[in-house]
């Protein structure tokens, strides 16, 4: 017997839905997407691939995660630009050294050994090219970062290829009872339906009563022009607003949660120069050597933040049948293969084994 | 080639190289008028490249002026100035 | 730093808008990344200027001195690299960054040339006709030696009748248009307007005499490390410099950078929608001159007019009646500057894309074949073509790939250009370096 799904979102989560479901025997999976896969955050993120730093709740997670992008081809075919090239979190002063001790005996207590404390002579052995206030750092030597646009056409080609049907330029209006999804090519029916919608994913579960808070975001980066290689692991401060990276063409992309501006109503989101301002002094301050590289493009995408920053997984409370997968709060990217595949199985049978009991909707009932 | 019409009245200087120029010109202008065409190789593949679009939009002509890099097209020619591949 | 109108671009559009504002008591803040006015037909005006070309240089001149006496603050050299809502722009000059909140944004960014790709435009010794006559404009060069053009418009054949009569010599000029029977519909437009077309048949009648024309589109350019050779219909002939030609497009990267600023494809390129007055969607930009649709300098004087006498309006300064009565004459002569525009797009409809071999994006090295490719693999657009191949994303930001890769996506689909959008822009829409940025915080 076949069954039926409908994804709601053709962003990285939803493909990652898609695929892991429409790889179970007997299921028919079709992909509604607004304007093309991974218009938004999915395909413009930092492409960080990182435990580190983690909330609690979300580290069983992205532990698992972080075995699938070990072996990414063998899920998608491609590994999508994943380079095990480090993240490394800095220390700027020695309050911040004392914070990431802190963390550290937190991480070690919870049974969690994968974040490493290193001291300054170390972190510069790992970024020469660092400026001299540094102390030390907390590093994970295996995590990375990947290409999210090459790791979003990846997804994109196994979720074809698996047999699920993908329909660009199609927007969803509401999810009626009944699993009826409203859609501007009419309506739609499925036994399973999945909310992926990224930051307009909360306007579909409230069209049904469902209460979940999430507001929009729209963290900027930008881009210099390529430079000679100088710096591996994509780099953070833990007290300052940072993240930074060297791709392997050499260009360096700075980024680090500074807002833009954003509209969901016209799917538009501008960026704040005097803002972005500060991610350039910050990692001018950090990196000399970038103080007259030139920047050659900025963005933003637009994505949703929870009111305690993990995000929303699990089956609705209002509707059965319907599954939500959003409001990841700037930090879903490395997630998406692991929670693609919780998805699948809450989906398919109702439960899972993966860590994801924090996450659930319930979480926000009156 | 092109050839001037109005004299050289100052020099620069090209990889070491000393060559007529006018004050004011484009950079670029002064080292085709000298004959320089070949400016830089690419990151990517080593190509050779020079001036194209002449107006800032192409970066093809990007070469170091006193340490900066810049559009040769788009910096005007000062008595004495260096500049390098 | 405030002011009623910001003016982005000191051209005909340009120039003509900030005379205007202030005449009509505005502050104005005019901004040319060039270090002097004039923009690209007008670089270099001088008053005493002879020969093809003159009426339009004297103009110029007469248009760069009433400016300088007019009040306005003009800012040379100076580069504006973001626009935000407000409206606020965003520009450097000197090394450092400037902010600056306008009452309306009057964007007059002129044209680019449409580049040509053939096998070899990317050696050194190919440039642009319209390059060649910024040297001339700039630098008192002429072409000398084996010198050829290639491609097709009116500014091949006006940058030749320029050159001959200076003194400077062509070897030979590859015509590289089509058959001209489509054309010929919009033929009584266009005589409208007159001496127009009289004078463009009179330059190019003038250099056919002097200069051997080739009529083929199969054209190499061959060398080891720079131009040796020209290859036209399989005979090399030398050559040192060869320049290419195929129109000149809206220079729409600032507008395409503002989201939600609608754009329309006209004539084979993109163009921002602007209404009579030039206003964009988008509120508070308007858009004058022939980065609004390209209608040559006399239309585009008459635009910068009618914007600056809209932002006059808008600012408070005088009625819709006045402002109408003030700007009828202008819209009439407009009307009548742009009549011939229909018949030289009909004259020369892009030349289509080139075979997989030739290189499209410069910067980041991407062959036409590549591009095919990615089409074949599903790719819809030039801006999931960034994704595929990173054509686009390097430093010359789309400038002169953007409008080769649309066309040979839409070509590749088998689509109208229309239905493919154009390549998405970011600021800062000129490099600027972190530097300059973070001392912004």
């Amino acid at each position: 017997m076949t069954h039926t799904a409908i994804i709601i979102g053709g962003g990285l989560h939803g493909l990652s839905t898609a695929l892991h479901l429409a790889r179970l025997s007997g299921w028919r999976v079709t992909v509604l997407e607004r304007r093309h896969v991974g218009r938004h955050s999915s395909g413009i993120n930092a492409g960080g691939v990182r435990r580190l730093g983690r909330d609690m709740a979300e580290v069983g997670l992205s532990m698992v995660a972080a075995e699938i992008w070990a072996s990414l081809p063998a899920l998608v075919g491609d590994d999508g630009g994943f380079r095990p090239s480090g993240q490394m979190k800095l220390a700027e002063s020695d309050a911040d050294m004392a914070a990431l001790e802190r963390r550290h005996d937190a991480m070690r207590a919870a049974g969690w050994t994968h974040e490493e404390l290193i001291d300054a002579t170390e972190a510069r052995r790992l970024l020469p090219a660092m400026a001299p206030h540094i102390r030390g750092a907390m590093v994970v030597r295996d995590d990375g970062a990947a290409n999210p646009m090459r790791t979003v056409m990846a997804f994109r080609r196994a979720v074809l290829a698996a047999g699920a049907e993908i329909i660009e330029g199609v927007s969803v209006h509401g999810i009626a009872p009944g699993l009826l999804v409203e859609t501007d090519h009419g309506p739609m029916r499925a036994d399973r339906v999945a909310n992926c919608a990224g930051a307009w994913a909360t306007g579909l579960a409230a069209g049904l009563g469902e209460h979940i808070p999430t507001t929009a975001k729209a963290s900027m980066m930008m881009v210099t022009e390529r430079l000679p290689p100088f710096c591996q692991p994509t780099v953070g401060s833990q007290s300052r607003a940072l993240s930074f990276k060297q791709t392997e063409e050499g260009t360096v992309v700075i980024g680090g949660g500074h807002q833009g501006s954003n509209d969901l109503a016209t799917e538009t989101a501008n960026v704040d120069f005097a803002n972005l301002a500060h991610a350039a002094r910050i990692a001018a301050d950090i990196f000399p050597v970038v103080r007259n590289a030139r920047i050659v493009r900025s963005w933003t995408g637009i994505e949703a933040r929870t009111p305690d920053q993990i995000p929303v997984l699990g089956e609705s409370r209002v509707l059965p049948g319907l599954f939500h997968s959003f409001g990841y709060s700037g930090h879903g990217f490395q997630l998406s293969p692991a929670a693609g595949a919780a998805m699948a199985e809450l989906m398919a049978r109702g439960a899972t084994n993966l860590p994801i009991g924090a996450f659930s909707p319930a979480r926000f009932a009156a | 080639m092109f050839q001037r019409t109005e004299p050289a009245d100052c020099s620069i200087e090209w990889d070491g190289a000393v060559l007529p120029a006018r004050t004011g010109e484009p950079l670029a202008a002064a080292l085709l008028a000298a004959g320089v065409v070949r400016l830089r190789g690419t990151v990517l593949s080593g190509a050779p490249r020079g001036a194209f679009c002449m107006m800032g939009a192409c970066f093809d002509c990007v070469v170091q002026v006193e340490g900066a890099v810049v559009q040769a097209c788009m910096v005007a020619v000062t008595p004495g100035m260096k500049a390098a591949p | 730093m405030r002011v009623d109108v910001l003016v982005l671009g000191a051209g005909p559009a340009g120039m003509s808008a900030a005379l205007e504002a202030r005449a009509q008591g505005l502050s104005v803040l005019l901004l040319d990344e060039n270090a002097a006015p004039g923009g690209q037909v007008y670089r270099g005006a001088r008053a005493d200027a002879r020969g093809p070309g003159a009426d339009q240089a004297r103009a110029g001149a007469k248009l760069a001195a009433a400016l300088a006496g007019s009040g306005a603050e003009r800012r040379f050299g100076a580069t504006l690299w973001a626009i935000e809502p407000g409206p606020v722009a965003f520009f450097s000059e000197e090394g450092g960054a400037r902010r600056v909140a306008a009452g309306q944004i009057i964007l007059a960014p002129g044209t680019t040339e449409r580049a040509l790709p053939l096998p070899g435009w990317t050696l050194p010794g190919v440039m642009g006709v319209g390059a060649a006559q910024i040297l001339m404009k700039s630098a008192g060069l002429l072409p000398s030696g084996a010198v050829w053009l290639a491609g097709q418009g009116p500014l091949l054949w006006l940058y030749a009748a320029q050159a001959l009569a200076k003194g400077g010599r062509i070897a030979g000029i590859v015509d590289m248009s089509g058959p001209r029977t489509a054309a010929l519909w919009h033929l009584p437009a266009a005589l409208a307007a007159p001496g127009y077309l009289a004078r463009g048949m009179a330059w190019m009648g003038a250099v056919r005499r002097q200069v051997p024309v080739h009529r083929s589109r199969d054209l190499r350019a061959e060398g080891d490390g720079q131009l040796e050779r020209v290859v036209i219909d399989g005979t090399p002939h030398p050559a040192d410099t060869l320049l290419l030609h195929d129109g000149v497009v809206p220079n729409t990267q600032v507008t395409r950078a503002i989201q939600g600023c609608a754009h329309r494809f006209r004539a084979g390129a993109w163009e921002p929608v602007v209404d009579e007055w030039g206003h964009t969607s988008t509120a508070g930009i308007l858009v004058a001159g022939d980065g609004g649709g390209v209608f040559g300098a006399a239309a585009a004087a008459l635009s910068g007019r009618i914007a600056a006498l809209a932002v006059a309006h808008a600012l408070g300064c005088f009625g819709v009646e006045q402002r109408d009565a003030l700007a009828g004459p202008l819209l009439l002569r407009r009307g009548r500057q742009r009549a011939p525009r229909r018949f030289l797009d009909a004259l020369f409809p892009p030349l289509p894309p080139p075979a997989d071999p030739v290189m499209l994006c410069r910067c980041e090295e991407v062959s036409a074949g590549r591009v095919r490719e990615a089409v074949a693999l599903g790719c819809l657009g030039t801006n999931q073509l960034k994704a595929f191949t990173r054509a686009g994303m390097g430093a010359c930001q789309g400038r002169v790939c953007g409008p080769l890769l649309h066309s040979a996506v839409a070509a590749a689909r088998g689509v109208d250009g229309a239905m493919v959008e154009p390549l998405r822009t970011r600021f800062p829409t000129k490099p600027l370096t972190l530097g300059e940025l973070a001392a912004l915080a």
